[in-house]
């Protein structure tokens, strides 16, 4: 069994560094074929692999090869296959694939269409090492890994300015939360001696009984710290506030890839990451409200900025971001197998309306901005109705996958206890609305409504070819139909058994579940909820902003000028980013330079000591006159001073 | 009595003289070889000197070996002299300056 | 008694011979004075009863370095005049330096005399004692290996002296004995086959 995982884990990376190296020997057919022929034989193990772990519920924690070991810790490259892994390859591998296939129709005309194919597939061995590893290095290898490639990726077109600007603005926000997430991973190494993730979790309750001094005179305990900065990393890579800034500005990259990386799994990593500690998690109640409160601010907040922007890309990157807040919210909450369930639809209709946004755009001639699309119903049918889909679900239109998983993701937020938990429902409640608001208003001034695109693109707007269509159409059927079957089992079922760990105080799902009669019941329940209701609101509202009175929104726009400049300039993080951050590091830099390098080590020390010994040597220079008598001179006094040595010592 | 003391102090003297001669001589460089030369002098009057006084025939072999290897030098310094006094036309020490720093 | 005072006297001349000779305007001048120091030198080394240093001094030294050096001197015309200044200038600071050196050499000599059997009388040789001989057995005997260095020594002196100073004058025909034995009779000769002319 183990040479699967191997094969999963290696086919993609084999691709990869075909499709790289051997471009022009293989040419654009050959790249797209290896690398799909790679990832479609990924998604086929995966599939064995959940259909064994389902089976059999045997779990695969093996090292497959030591790279070192020092002072007893063993840094090792080890695979850990239980449920939640398994999971997490399906859908990775799958939206890798969709992806991979609908790349062939939108970079067709690109130049580095081999060089962008070897980048996802790179990308999906990379995140493949990390949902699969048994340990925090391999662990965090692949969270680089996937920064790296999404950096190469996002700056895929770098002749680009912006695309170079925003490509560098996500490896650095990433970094600072690496640098937290390296921090924890110190930290559960000194305390627990081993980088092993059984071996850590098996000691948590001793970390969650010691404790550190922070500052002086304040102890914490150790299972908070090391929780927090662990946190801290997630927050870089799923985009929490304040490290969300960047994943706006990721849309520079090439649609496929903001499908991808920036919905579907990249940005998942965190929350992955999270479930996968929760033993430790369970060990703090700080680290979970912590958790919770930021990921339901950023899932309200960053919704609101939704409604606002003209970008259709844009708009799917917020609704990401608040998304991924939900997420993070039922993560604080314990509930780690809702906010799983929603990674997982929310991959689904995430990537879905990425690549219809691409195919919009591809339809368009690369036309991006909202305000000047409209009546595209009639020109893309296909795009239309997967569109649709997926905007249903994302609401969480009763019956679609993502219901399912809100509902019961904001219903297990609601049921907390811990401090923060009426906070963090109340802005899950309020986002569901915002939720609906932005998502329909994109989805009416796209598809709906005047046409307000100039005359010679319309007369080229076609549906795109198959190769874009069909990746929508299979990403559809999971966005619609996956949340019935699976509700059940993975949320209030044992599914992920021992690789979550709850402790009982916490466990709002084990309560949610005793009210739990099937999927059903479930939706009936839900249909008279109040989230249902709001998002209902929601879609009401933005058809009659958008569609009934189109002036509507200009006019709130006036009156309510200041809420709104807030929000279009993001609440001034970037320019607080820019203008403190960035510059304050650039002042300290040119500072360092001027004042430490060129004046200090430059001038005194290198130049410094170099004029030195050429100032000496002038000196010393005189003595070499070129005379003979005065060389016999100095000799001689040399000699009278060395005889009256002799004669004075006796 | 003439004692060892009395050559031993003549030869220091002589010495001393060629000595005040290498540096107070800036214009003359066969001045400068002749001083060599009464150094050389002084030198073997000693080695004579302590040689008759303490019965050991070495110091005597010494002068010897001492006289040929001066006849040499003076030898091979004044052929360079010559070469010298071919390129500079001028045998002045003050202007043999080239290898100064 | 008498040795005292001819030691003495010798010594004066010897001493003023020195600086005679570094004191002297002309340098053959001072070339001659070094003459007459050397040969003071070689009658001290008769009262030390060295007589056949004292011959080979004057006639190696005297005879062949000195002349050697006459020679020279001669050979460069000098100029004498812009050879004298700059002597009263620095003569002081010279003379006090060397006076250093020369009294703690006799602060040495009088002061540590550690053992060496400095105040007695010099020990004479008995009559008919060879001087020569003495050396010459000390020389062939236990330093025959420094000797032929010596020897070696002066070879040397005369390849390099005679090496820096060779030069060739141009436009001097020489004959090249060398080139001369190369020569071969085809170079030289040619038969030509010329037909007897007769009378019409």
């Amino acid at each position: 069994m183990s040479n699967i995982y191997l094969a999963i884990v290696l086919c993609p990376l084999i691709a990869a560094l075909i499709a790289g190296l051997c471009g022009r020997l293989i040419g654009r057919a050959g790249g797209h074929t290896v690398t799909i022929l790679a990832v479609g034989a990924s998604f086929a193990m995966s599939l064995l692999v959940l259909r064994d772990t389902l089976a059999t519920g045997t779990v695969f924690n093996e090292p497959v090869y030591t790279w070192l070991v020092t002072d007893g810790v063993r840094m090792e490259v080890g695979f850990l296959v239980d449920r939640l892994t398994a999971l997490m390859m399906v859908v990775v591998t799958f939206v890798s694939l969709m992806v991979h296939v609908y790349t062939i129709g939108y970079m067709h005309e690109d130049p580095g269409y081999q060089r962008f194919f070897s980048y996802i597939s790179l990308f999906t061995f990379a995140m493949l090492m990390l949902v699969m590893s048994n340990n925090f290095m391999q662990l965090f290898f692949g969270w680089e890994a996937v920064g790296l490639v999404s950096y190469l990726l996002i700056g895929f077109w770098y002749t680009r300015p912006t695309a170079i600007f925003a490509n560098l603005k996500a490896f650095l926000v990433n970094r600072i939360g690496d640098f937290g997430f390296l921090l924890g991973i110190a930290t559960v190494l000194a305390y627990t001696g081993s980088l092993d993730f059984a071996t850590v979790f098996g000691r948590a309750p001793e970390l969650g009984a010691q404790t550190i001094e922070v500052f002086a005179g304040s102890p914490w305990s150790v299972a908070t710290v090391a929780c927090l900065l662990l946190f801290v990393g997630a927050m870089g890579k799923s985009a929490q506030m304040p490290l969300h800034v960047w994943l706006p500005d990721s849309m520079e990259g090439p649609t496929p890839i903001s499908a991808l990386i920036h919905a579907a799994t990249m940005v998942t990593a965190g929350v992955f990451m999270v479930a996968r500690m929760s033993p430790l998690f369970e060990q703090s109640e700080v680290a979970l409200t912590t958790v919770m409160v930021i990921g339901a601010t950023t899932a309200l907040f960053t919704g609101f900025m939704g409604v606002v922007v003209n970008d259709i890309k844009r708009v799917v990157a917020y609704s990401t971001l608040s998304q991924l807040g939900y997420m993070t919210t039922a993560l604080g909450a314990s509930a780690y197998a809702a906010g799983i369930f929603h990674l997982m639809t929310h991959a689904f209709f995430k990537a879905l309306l990425f690549l219809a946004a691409g195919s919009v755009i591809v339809a368009l001639h690369h036309e991006q901005d909202i305000r000047r699309m409209g009546g595209l119903r009639r020109y893309l049918p296909v795009t239309y109705w997967t569109s649709l889909v997926g905007s249903l679900a994302l609401i969480g239109f009763p019956g679609f996958a993502g219901f399912f998983s809100k509902d019961a993701l904001i219903e297990a937020v609601e049921a907390a206890t811990i401090p923060g938990s009426g906070y963090a429902a109340g802005c899950l409640l309020i986002g569901v609305f915002v939720t609906a608001l932005y998502s329909f208003r994109m989805f009416f001034l796209v598809f709906h409504g005047n046409e307000r695109m100039d005359e010679h693109t319309r007369q080229h707007a076609h549906e795109s070819p198959w190769v874009i269509t069909v990746p929508l159409i299979l990403l559809a059927i999971p966005s619609f139909a996956i949340g019935w079957f699976t509700l059940g089992p993975v949320v209030f079922g044992d599914y992920f058994g021992p690789a979550i760990a709850v402790a009982p105080p916490h466990d709002v799902l084990a309560q949610l579940g005793r009210e739990f009669h099937g999927p059903g019941g479930f939706l009936l329940h839900g249909m008279l909820s109040l989230p249902v209701a709001l998002s209902l609101a929601g879609v009401a509202v933005a058809w009659f902003a958008y569609l009934y009175r189109p002036g509507l929104p200009e006019r709130i726009r006036r009156v309510l000028d200041l809420p709104y400049r807030i929000l279009v300039n993001k609440y001034y993080f970037d320019d607080f980013n820019e203008k403190v951050l960035a510059r304050g590091a650039r002042g300290i830099g040119r500072v360092l330079w001027k004042g430490g390098d060129v004046a200090v080590i430059d001038g005194a020390f290198v130049n410094g000591s170099a004029r030195l010994v050429g100032w000496c040597s002038g000196v010393m220079r005189q003595l070499q006159t070129g005379y003979l008598y005065h060389y016999a001179f100095a000799m001689v006094v040399g000699l009278s001073v060395l005889l009256a040595w002799v004669l004075s010592r006796g | 009595m003439i004692s060892l003391t009395h050559y031993l102090s003549l030869s220091a003297v002589l010495f001393g003289i060629s000595v005040a001669g290498i540096f107070i001589n800036r214009k003359n460089v066969i001045l400068l070889l002749m001083c060599v030369e009464l150094l050389l002098l002084a030198v073997n009057f000693n080695f004579i000197a302590l040689s008759r006084f303490m019965g050991d025939t070495t110091g005597q072999v010494f002068v010897f070996f001492v006289l040929t290897v001066a006849a040499a030098e003076s030898a091979i310094g004044l052929a360079i002299l010559v070469v010298l006094f071919r390129t500079r036309r001028s045998i002045n020490v003050q202007e043999l300056d080239v290898l100064r720093g | 008694m008498i040795t005292m005072i001819i030691f003495g006297f010798l010594a004066t001349v010897l001493v003023g011979a020195g600086i005679g000779v570094i004191t002297a305007r002309n340098p053959v001048y001072s070339a001659i004075f070094l003459v007459l120091a050397f040969v003071t030198s070689a009658v001290l080394w008769l009262l030390l009863e060295a007589e056949f240093l004292a011959i080979v001094l004057v006639l190696v030294y005297v005879g062949a370095v000195m002349v050697l050096f006459l020679f020279v001197v001669m050979m460069l015309d000098v100029n004498i005049a812009a050879a004298r200044e700059g002597f009263t200038r620095y003569a002081p600071i010279g003379a006090i330096v060397a006076g250093i050196v020369v009294f703690e050499l006799l602060a040495v000599i009088w002061a540590k005399q550690s053992g060496l059997p400095v105040t007695a009388p010099l020990v004479t040789n008995p009559a008919g004692h060879s001087n020569t001989r003495e050396i010459g057995l000390a020389l062939y005997g236990d330093y025959v290996f420094e000797f032929e260095l010596a020897a070696f020594i002066l070879l040397l002196a005369i390849v390099v002296a005679i090496m820096l100073t060779l030069r060739s004058r141009p436009g001097l025909r020489t004959q090249d004995v060398a080139a001369q034995v190369k020569v071969r009779r085809e170079d030289r000769v040619r038969l030509v086959k010329v037909p007897a002319e007769t009378e019409p």
